[in-house]
């Protein structure tokens, strides 16, 4: 019989496209920064500090989004801070989730003692506080994005193993492992080829949801200026010195804000949207 | 007039294809009538719409349903779901996820009497302990008292059925409620929800699968086919000759012991796609 | 001794009850199976029947080694299994296979019909996999472009006999049917039976069919073992068992079935 329930089809989302969009543009104008940036994220230009962006009375066209207090194109700044952004979010991310998803899979799926170490070794790790971790990390290694990204490895693993931990269990239970079994698979080849792919799209969606994150934890570093020199144009520092001025000049403190709510909202949609694309059964 | 009269009820998925087809059906007070088919027929979804219970998904084309008379479709939102909760009732078919498992039997019976009804606490207590005693649960006071996951399915089961027969429904709509349960079991639900359902004069719509489960229980069936209800008859009618070709395949294909050699007979590709052509042409029909 | 596919002695097997284990120390153990002995000859169509919770599944599982018995001997084509390592199983793991109950969550849902019957084949070293998939699949009635579909495109039915051809496609000598049409409708529940039935003659397999429904399995099985709470009450030609059961627990599963009769007597 022709059963209706498998004609309903899913329509890709229009958020996995404005996800999608935005984190592509931002990877653009991160990577040709240099290109097409009006200006000098550092030149300094004190006689046209705090320039209004372009649409609001009193404006310079050549700063689009206006310009800080002293003098520096804001839209420079946050296209040069995205190169930042962006690298940190992708090597923390990748790393983290590298070492976090494979712990929780041979964890979820060997079970037993291994399991036993990994999951206690996760518990443990989580009762620290994780800011103060972070903070006392860095004070250790020193500022500089190599810093940062360790301090986001080594405090986010957990997320990774916990959640790819539960989601391999339930694969584990599953009698396709069974079968694999039956065949003569041995369990590392059965955790490669049966498990892995289906608690791959739920590792995107962490991925993808753990960039945010790093985005998020290396905006915090460096509104604190523990993130790299001052100089350097960060989304963070931005917001540290917008803050002082938001009165003068909001659209310092807004424009970086922004960027970086967008962001971070765009990867965790982009996460969601993503795992229900790769998945092939309807849930 | 029938107690329940679902007349022309077409649904179908937003946007989507039919899962319904111009399903017209009655239940009379103290009747019971089996709803038949494969999964996919729709079967299921008919009780959801009675209830008011549809997924978002799927939409009411068109048809009327009406409850003693009353068309739900002219009532306001809320009345609906008034009438609905004193009227009708449900015996579900997992009897392990129809129950709170974190919270205790009793009040999980109680509830729907005091929220609904406006029963005071302990008259529906007391009538709680009176059901459980008639679905011969063994220490009633007890059972209350315990949670889910300590007692057995079909003792699960007997619960549900207590508790759906409790506000005293004119109507009880059951979702394969056996289909879940070993077969020793089962004979002894299907006995108690008969014996209940004859003593109350209950209309009962009993959605099912299982031909040999209509035999013992129903008077009257309606066989279900992509949404279309191909057949409807009683049940002795049905059982001496159905009148479909689909229908006599059904029953050939289902499986009866005491006679191998005509059972367990795959349905034929010819009466298939003869059935199929049924349905392709009431589409047609309807211009879609 | 070599015309016995299985010879199993006092087999075993108990499970820790996770929900009555103390604060500290060691859960204690259910036992699920209770000593049972049975043999299988070859080219047996044996069925296992009982309710949920009379440790037919777990025997299965037992039979084929996914599970390990706590005492007892599994003879399989003479060799003992009972406790035989993983690494030692693995070479005869073609000899026996297994079809699983839901075929949903036991096909991998991320692979294409072909890999999954191909899958078993390649892990025993088969050269030609794909000319032996379009052969498994041409066995068990199925057209050969299934092979580029999903689990998930198919009917319940057709999935099973993507489970039956996975199985079939090494030539096992045994097959263990677990619960495979209970989740089916009458109609594909008919047409699996059939294609079983067919199997088992074009291939000489012996056959071990798990239900809890004892009559689906009449015209199939040539032995009927009925089990309850763990133990064998009764281990006899199907013939006998239907019409002339001798443990009161047949007697009760029998009469409970709801024949589709009208006139039959549900005592």
């Amino acid at each position: 019989m022709h059963d209706a329930r498998s004609t309903m089809r899913r329509p890709i989302g229009l958020r996995l496209w404005l996800s999608g969009g935005w984190v592509t543009l931002l990877v653009l104008g991160a990577i040709f920064a240099p290109l097409i940036a009006p200006h000098d994220p550092l030149y300094q230009d004190l006689f046209a500090g705090r320039m209004p962006p372009v649409w609001v009375d009193g404006a310079d066209p050549n700063f689009l989004l206006g310009t800080d207090s002293l003098g520096r194109d804001v839209l420079s700044r946050i296209l040069y801070g995205a190169r930042l952004a962006l690298t940190v979010a992708l090597v923390a991310g990748v790393l983290t989730c590298l070492i976090g998803a494979t712990l929780g899979l041979i964890a979820g799926y060997y079970r037993g003692w291994v399991d036993m170490v990994i999951s206690r070794l996760v518990d443990i790790w989580m009762a620290f506080p994780p800011v103060l971790f972070a903070i006392l990390l860095i004070a250790v290694l020193g500022t500089g994005l190599t810093s940062i990204i360790i301090a986001i490895v080594v405090i986010d693993w957990t997320r990774f193993a916990r959640v790819v931990r539960a989601e391999a269990m339930t694969q584990g239970t599953m009698d396709y492992v069974a079968s694999a079994q039956v065949a003569g698979r041995t369990r590392f080849g059965t955790m490669l080829t049966e498990i892995l792919p289906n608690v791959l799209p739920t590792i995107l969606a962490l991925l993808t949801l753990e960039m945010g994150i790093a985005v998020i934890v290396e905006a915090i570093l460096s509104f604190v200026n523990l993130s790299i020199s001052t100089d350097a144009p960060t989304w963070g520092g931005m917001i540290a010195e917008g803050r002082t001025s938001v009165h003068q000049a909001w659209w310092v403190l807004v424009f970086p804000l922004i960027t970086l709510f967008l962001t971070v909202l765009s990867f965790s949609q982009l996460g969601e949207g993503l795992k229900d694309y790769f998945d092939p059964v309807l849930r | 007039m029938s107690f329940l009269d679902v007349e022309n009820l077409t649904l179908r998925i937003v946007r989507g294809p039919r899962i319904l087809r111009a399903v017209s059906l009655s239940v009379d007070q103290g009747e019971v009538r089996g709803l038949v088919g494969e999964s996919g027929a729709g079967k299921s979804m008919i009780g959801k719409a009675i209830l008011g219970t549809l997924p978002r998904a799927i939409e009411v084309v068109s048809g009327r349903i009406r409850l003693d008379g009353t068309d739900l479709q002219t009532l306001s939102a809320r009345e609906r779901r008034r009438q609905i909760g004193a009227q009708v009732a449900l015996i579900p078919q997992d009897p392990l996820t129809a129950l709170n498992p974190v919270r205790r039997v009793g009040p999980q019976i109680t509830n729907r009497l005091v929220d609904i009804l406006g029963w005071s606490k302990d008259n529906a207590q007391a009538r709680a302990l009176e059901l459980l005693d008639e679905v011969h649960i063994p220490d009633p006071a007890r059972v209350m008292r315990a949670y889910p996951h300590e007692l057995s399915g079909g003792m699960r089961q007997r619960i549900l059925i207590a508790s759906a027969f409790a506000a005293e429904p004119k109507l009880i709509i059951a979702d394969e409620p056996t289909t879940a349960l070993d077969v020793t079991v089962q004979k002894q639900i299907l006995r108690l929800i008969k014996n209940m359902q004859a003593k109350h004069n209950t209309a009962l719509l009993f959605v099912t699968h299982d031909l040999g489960v209509v035999s013992k229980i129903c008077q009257s069936l309606s066989v279900l086919y992509a949404g279309k209800v191909i057949e409807d008859t009683d049940t002795r009618r049905f059982f001496a000759g159905p009148g479909h070709a689909y229908s006599q395949a059904l029953l050939h294909a289902t499986p009866k012991y005491t006679d191998p050699d005509d059972s367990l007979t795959p349905v034929p590709q010819q009466v298939i796609d003869a059935v199929e052509a049924e349905v392709a042409e009431f589409d047609k029909g309807l211009g879609a | 001794m070599s015309d016995m596919i299985y010879e199993i002695r006092d087999l075993r097997l108990s499970f820790p009850d996770m929900a009555h284990k103390p604060l500290f120390g060691a859960a204690p153990r259910v036992e699920v199976l209770k000593g049972l002995s049975f043999d299988v000859p070859k080219g047996e169509v044996l069925g296992i029947v009982g309710g949920s919770g009379s440790g037919k599944s777990t025997l299965g599982r037992a039979m084929i080694r996914l599970l390990e018995p706590d005492s007892g001997t599994i003879r399989f084509e003479g060799t003992d299994i009972t406790h035989a390592e993983e690494s030692a199983l693995r070479p005869l793991r073609r000899k026996f296979q297994m079809i699983f109950q839901d075929p949903m969550s036991s096909l991998n849902p991320r692979r294409r019909v072909a890999g999954i019957i191909a899958g078993p084949l390649r892990l025993q070293g088969v050269q030609d996999t794909q000319s032996c998939v379009l052969e498994a699949l041409d066995m068990v009635g199925l057209p050969r472009s299934f092979a580029r579909r999903y689990p998930h495109e198919l009917s319940g039915g057709q999935r099973q006999r993507v489970g039956i051809a996975r199985a079939v496609a090494l030539r096992p000598d045994f097959i263990l049917a677990d619960e495979i049409v209970s989740g089916l409708d009458v109609s594909s529940q008919a047409q699996v039976l059939n294609l079983l039935e067919q199997l088992v003659k074009d291939l000489g397999l012996t056959l071990a069919f798990i239900s809890h429904d004892l009559s689906v399995i009449r015209r199939l099985c040539s032995r009927i073992i009925v089990m309850h709470r763990g133990e064998i009450v009764e281990n006899a030609p199907t013939v006998q068992v239907f019409d002339a059961p001798q443990a009161d627990y047949t007697r009760e599963l029998l009469q409970s079935i709801p024949l589709p009769d009208p006139d039959q007597v549900w005592a």
